[in-house]
């Protein structure tokens, strides 16, 4: 199978690096995945389950917030925050989660109440799918 | 003139002194490898950051539509300039280097006649600053109690001066860190945030026609204050590399220093005590050629 560069990199640090199949990326406007050849795309993501296809298995990584990138030169995903899912606190998304729910409690107008809205099912979602 | 017991004295406090500052080269040393570590790994972020936000800029600068974080208010009346410098001294000339070239920029813009305003991060920047500029300090951040620099404490900053400029605090925006070049050269950089900079000759390069999803306005909305963000957080990781290079030189040189001025008053001390000796002993002979 035809395989890309892919990058995957938070502030603070580059955390993969490397040549793979298929990475499914948690877009704002819908889940998508990329494979070897992919149009030049630039997309905002959600908080989500990001998974690399490489070789030795499948990798899953909770990523929040942030860009992902295909270029000639492959996908490059900037994320604001990503962790291994075999790192993840659930205390971690229980408090996004809150801190979600107050947002929508202060929200001062219609605008930003739905789009905490929707940012909680977003956080819930995520939340079902690692099965805390 | 000292007696011989005042001398020793000062010999063991002055060896104390040395023992303490060559504990702080050795801690500042190896608090040094970790800086520069994280200061290296936020760089490919940053990197690829300015990469994207110069393609979407190029296809939407010209817009009549875009974002003010990109083309600024069209006025350069006032400026806002955020000082961050350590929380701590014992660095030799670290913090007031940065200090110095922001009251440069400060005082060179006042002289055209441009309002200026100062937002300090480190407290030690803030109590250089606040001599002479006390009322046009508008915000300080401090982070004395931060280990270690996360994403989140950049971001806080971030928000903090959008917020200002949202609120027509400021039209300009200029960042003042210290550079990490090497342990012994740590340069002090002005760096303008907004509006932004987009470094010529960094997007279009491949000539790839993206497709964006949601559309460009709302990416680069979403993209400009985290670029701010990014830009503080790599600023303060590279001004925690320079203050840990600048204290280390610091204590390198003072524990030099403390021990030339030990074997300088070892020799006093010697000199001291063979003259008294030499003394008593010429008092002694003449005193038996007396008799």
């Amino acid at each position: 199978m035809a395989t890309f560069h892919f990058e995957l990199v938070s502030p603070e640090r580059l955390l993969y690096a490397g040549e793979v199949s298929q990475v499914d990326v948690p877009g704002e406007e819908g889940e998508f995945g990329v494979l070897a050849g992919h149009a030049p795309h630039i997309a905002t993501l959600k908080p989500g389950l990001l998974t690399i296809h490489a070789d030795g298995g499948p990798q899953r990584i909770v990523v929040r917030g942030g860009l992902a990138e295909m270029g000639p030169a492959g996908l490059t995903v900037l994320a604001e925050q990503a962790i291994p899912v075999g790192e993840i606190d659930p205390a971690m998304i229980a408090q996004a989660i809150r801190d979600c729910e107050e947002d929508i409690a202060d929200a001062e107008n219609d605008m930003s109440r739905d789009k905490a809205r929707a940012r909680l099912e977003q956080l819930q979602t995520l939340k079902a799918a690692l099965g805390h | 003139m000292p007696s011989l017991k005042d001398m020793r004295v000062r010999i063991a406090a002055t060896k104390a002194t040395q023992k303490i500052t060559k504990a702080m080269q050795m801690v500042a040393a190896s608090k040094l490898r970790r800086a520069t570590a994280a200061a290296e790994a936020a760089r490919p972020y940053a990197e690829r950051m300015e990469r994207v936000l110069a393609n979407i800029a190029a296809s939407v600068g010209n817009n009549p539509g875009a974002p003010r974080l990109l083309t600024g208010t069209g006025s350069d009346r006032s400026h806002l300039l955020v000082v961050c410098t350590g929380e701590r001294g014992l660095c030799g000339p670290f913090n007031s280097a940065i200090v110095r070239l922001a009251r440069e920029r400060a005082n060179s813009l006042a002289a055209e006649g441009k309002h200026v305003k100062f937002l300090c991060v480190g407290r030690k920047g803030f109590d250089q600053l606040k001599r002479q500029y006390e009322d046009l300090i508008i915000e300080t951040v401090d982070l004395r109690a931060v280990r270690q620099i996360k994403f989140e404490h950049a971001a806080g900053i971030g928000q903090k001066i959008i917020a200002l400029f949202d609120a027509g605090q400021f039209d300009v925006c200029t960042l003042f860190f210290s550079r990490f070049r090497s342990v012994i050269a740590q340069i002090p950089t002005a760096q303008q945030l907004i509006p932004a900079v987009i470094p010529a000759g960094a997007g279009g390069s491949d000539g790839a026609v993206y497709e964006y999803e949601p559309d460009e306005e709302d990416i680069l909305a979403e993209l400009l204050p985290r670029n701010i963000s990014i830009q503080i957080f790599r600023a303060l990781l590279e001004n925690t590399a320079s203050f840990y290079g600048a204290q280390m030189t610091a204590m390198d040189n003072a524990t030099r220093n403390a021990g030339d001025m030990i074997r300088r008053q070892t020799l006093t001390y010697n000199r001291t005590r063979q003259a008294m000796i030499t003394k008593e002993l010429i008092e002694i002979i003449s005193g038996a050629e007396a008799v």
